[in-house]
């Protein structure tokens, strides 16, 4: 590579000083499940630790629910779904959701805090990002709730029934936000299972149900680890499973329903390729690949976590990446200056260095921020691999960390075969200053999202999901109601 | 277009720009962080007096208040520079004898620059011969947006020539250009045209000083120092009034140039009203408690 001889120096002449958030929550020791309106010890009295990733130390216990607890759970969302909430006015439903949006807004600093604790995000995402959003999806969908015929012209749009949702770790609220608000704007009543090492600003959540005084049984959150979502996905009682997690589990789940009259979403793993030409806004392209496999620690189902960029500009590129990862600031989440936080788990940290490992051991080039990192906790410096090729193994698993692969293309014919060149098809980039282009490449990519010179904008109005194993069904706008709705015939 | 500059020109994304320095906003920039970057700020500060009505009384109470912003007990540094005016340069230098503060001029038509070159080549010999050791022209933007780049970078050549040891600042009303694909076409020229600073504003147009402008202003001068090594300055001027903008701007020079841009001799505010703010703010921090205006002088 063409190294320059002139350098420039970060990060001494105007050091900031430590900013954390600072905001008093309310923390609970424990955790219970909230079953049929209120919070219930799990009938086993078994409870698990919630630790933050950022120090490595318990945060709180949670309450760990067995098949006993999940199928009270399931009778009381039945029967809040008989009683209650199917034959409850459309309208009705949607003021429900809307003072649920309210009070998320009000609550939402908290919310963020608990978020970056508990989840290891930096706060200026849980705060910016993830909090306006989840307000954001309850408000959208509130406002279909009584809509519903409009939005299928010709149908008779129905419930479909008790919906069971299991949610992964990396976006904790905004995940039960995109899975909950539509399922309840349809009709339906919900169980709702967290992941394991997030679960407790669900549980926050659940007050807010309580303090908007939902029903009892519209929603109930069950706790607890993979059996817990076996014992739930597996329950007689749901008409409807939705899942975004890993691909692995999605199989499982897919095959567990088969024969059954269960509907099934699946939003799963991604490798999404961001594709960088040479007629591209420079400057702008690098930060939304920064943004694109940095953002929330990498661990976003859609992060641009492989780089294609045009052969001509490869050498530039990798150096203003480079100056630009030097200025990224990792540390304490609930810093306000913090750009990139904690791994969200041991586990997760431990798949993140054994890619990084393969990535190394099979002749890629690691390039990392030279950033310190605290002792203690999960942390990963966010680095990049350059040298890979579409055979690498970091080329085609999902790393869901801060680590990018980095490929290169020469025409745009090829940079559609390398995108398109993966079992995910979840999300896709194109930076490009000729609109032409963008249409043209846009229309070939075999990818649910495609961002055009931006990375990782989200919006309810807007449907997000996967083609391949990335998933199938959509969520979010109005397509995202499609997934909760029987729609009969006129 | 004929005229070829020696380093490509890269195209902007307004959207991404703007997004990218609005991210300079979220710093959150607090206690000695805070402290350190105001002074800085005055230290930065062009205190400028730009108006029909100036007088040597003005100009008089304008450099004593560059001297020393504050009272000493605040260990407030003087200003970057005074700029002024032509006319008034000699009595501003005369005012300033004994400092280390230079008279910066405005030059070349300011603010308009819809004059003959000869008389804007003369308007800048005749500040330099006042004493200005800092030159602020303007480029004709008529000129630029009717495409006529070499006559643009000439015109800057021949004002640098006649600046001899004075340091040129070239101005470029970013607010009359209007797109970033401009400002960064326009920094490149004035670059390789040999000016030594570059300034996006007179303050007589709105908007002024943007960040996502200046973003596009730092972002030439880096690639250009990674390119050949030198050192360009940069300052945004108008529109800049409270200390908080002040330190967005320090946030966002410190992670596009990063800390060899830190100094008075590679960026710089052209203001008239920021210096107040930065003294209540900086005040607060040092007395704990936000001080009256009516305790600050004036300038």
């Amino acid at each position: 590579m063409n190294k320059k001889k002139h350098h420039l120096n970060f990060g001494s002449a105007f050091d900031y000083a430590p900013a954390p958030e600072t905001t008093p929550v309310d923390l609970k020791k424990q955790y219970e499940l909230f079953i049929n309106g209120e919070f219930v010890a799990p009938e086993s009295g078994r409870y698990f630790n919630s630790t933050n990733p950022a120090t490595g130390k318990q945060l709180s216990r949670i309450a760990k629910a067995e098949a006993s607890d999940v199928d009270l759970a399931v009778k009381s969302a039945r029967r809040a779904y008989e009683k209650v909430w199917g034959p409850m006015a459309p309208s009705e439903r949607g003021k429900y959701l809307f003072r649920i949006a309210r009070l998320i807004q009000e609550k939402s600093r908290e919310l963020a805090i608990l978020e970056s604790m508990d989840g290891g995000k930096p706060i200026k995402e849980s705060r910016d990002i993830d909090l306006p959003l989840v307000a954001a999806h309850f408000f959208y969908y509130a406002g279909w709730a009584d809509k519903l015929t409009f939005a299928f012209p010709g149908r008779a749009p129905s419930p479909i029934g008790v919906a069971a949702q299991v949610i992964p770790w990396n976006f904790p609220l905004l995940m039960a936000a995109w899975k909950m608000a539509p399922a309840l704007a349809c009709g339906n009543t919900v169980v709702i299972k967290p992941a394991e090492t997030t679960s407790i600003t669900a549980m926050h959540l659940a007050e807010i149900f309580q303090e908007a005084d939902l029903p009892a049984g519209v929603v109930n959150i069950i706790t607890g680890a993979g059996d817990t979502g076996t014992a739930l996905v597996e329950h007689d009682g749901i008409d409807k499973i939705a899942f975004t997690g890993s691909t692995d589990v999605g199989k499982k789940i897919a095959q567990s329903v088969a024969g059954s009259t269960k509907k099934l979403t699946l939003e799963l793993g991604g490798k999404a390729a961001n594709i960088v030409f040479d007629d591209a806004p420079i400057e702008q392209a690098v930060e939304g690949v920064i943004n694109g496999i940095y953002f929330n620690q990498g661990h976003v189902c859609c992060a641009g976590s492989r780089l294609l960029v045009q052969e001509s500009i490869h050498d530039d590129f990798v150096e203003r990446l480079t100056r630009r990862l030097a200025t990224l600031r990792v540390g304490d989440p609930l810093d306000k200056n913090t750009d990139v936080g904690a791994i969200n788990s041991k586990a997760q940290l431990k798949r993140i260095k054994a890619l990084i490992e393969t990535g190394k051991d099979e002749g890629a080039e690691l390039h990392e921020s030279s950033c310190a990192i605290p002792d203690d906790g999960f942390w990963c410096r966010p680095s990049f691999f350059t040298g890979v090729t579409p055979s690498h193994r970091i080329a085609r698993e999902e790393i869901f960390g801060p680590v990018l692969s980095i490929l290169t293309f020469r025409t745009p014919a090829e940079a559609v075969t390398l995108a398109n060149d993966t079992c995910y098809g979840l999300s896709a980039g194109v930076w490009t200053d000729k609109g032409s282009k963008i249409f043209s490449i846009a229309d070939q990519l075999k990818a649910g999202v495609i961002w055009a010179n931006t990375f990782n904008r989200f919006d309810p109005t807007s449907p997000f999901g996967g083609y391949k194993e990335s998933g199938f069904g959509r969520e979010g706008g109005l397509q995202g109601l499609a997934a909760y709705l029987k729609q009969d015939h006129c | 277009m004929s005229f070829l500059l020696k380093s490509p020109v890269p195209r902007i994304d307004q959207v991404g720009v703007e997004e990218r320095a609005n991210t300079f906003k979220k710093r959150s920039i607090k206690n000695e962080a805070k402290a350190l970057g105001l002074k800085m700020t005055v230290s930065m500060m062009d205190l400028t007096t730009l108006e029909g009505a100036d007088t040597k009384g003005k100009v008089s109470r304008l450099c004593r208040k560059a001297r020393q912003p504050m009272a000493s007990r605040y260990d407030c540094p003087p200003c970057g520079a005074v700029c002024v005016y032509p006319i008034q340069v000699a009595h501003a230098v005369k005012e300033l004898e004994g400092t280390p503060i230079p008279v910066a001029s405005v030059a070349t038509g300011f603010p308009s620059g819809q004059y003959p070159l000869k008389l804007r080549l003369a308007d800048v010999k005749g500040a330099v011969q006042s004493g200005a050791r800092e030159i602020d022209m303007v480029i004709s933007r008529g000129t630029f947006l009717e495409g006529k780049l070499a006559e643009v970078s000439d015109e800057i050549s021949a004002v640098k020539a006649v600046c001899g040891d004075a340091h040129l600042k070239v101005i470029f009303e970013t607010g009359e250009l209007q797109t970033y694909d401009h400002v960064r076409l326009v920094s490149q020229l004035a670059i390789e045209a040999g000016g030594d600073f570059i300034k996006t504003s007179t303050g007589k147009v709105s908007p002024a000083a943007t960040l996502p402008v200046t973003l596009v202003m730092l972002e030439t001068v880096r690639d250009h120092f990674l390119e050949t090594g030198r050192k360009i300055g940069v300052k945004p001027a108008g529109g800049i009034r409270t200390a908080k903008e002040a330190l967005q701007y320090l946030a966002m020079v410190s992670e596009t140039l990063g800390d060899d841009w830190l100094t008075p001799e590679l960026f710089r505010f052209g203001a008239s009203s920021l210096l107040g703010d930065v003294e209540l703010q900086l005040a607060k921090l040092i007395e704990g408690n936000y001080q009256s205006a009516d305790y600050f002088s004036n300038s």
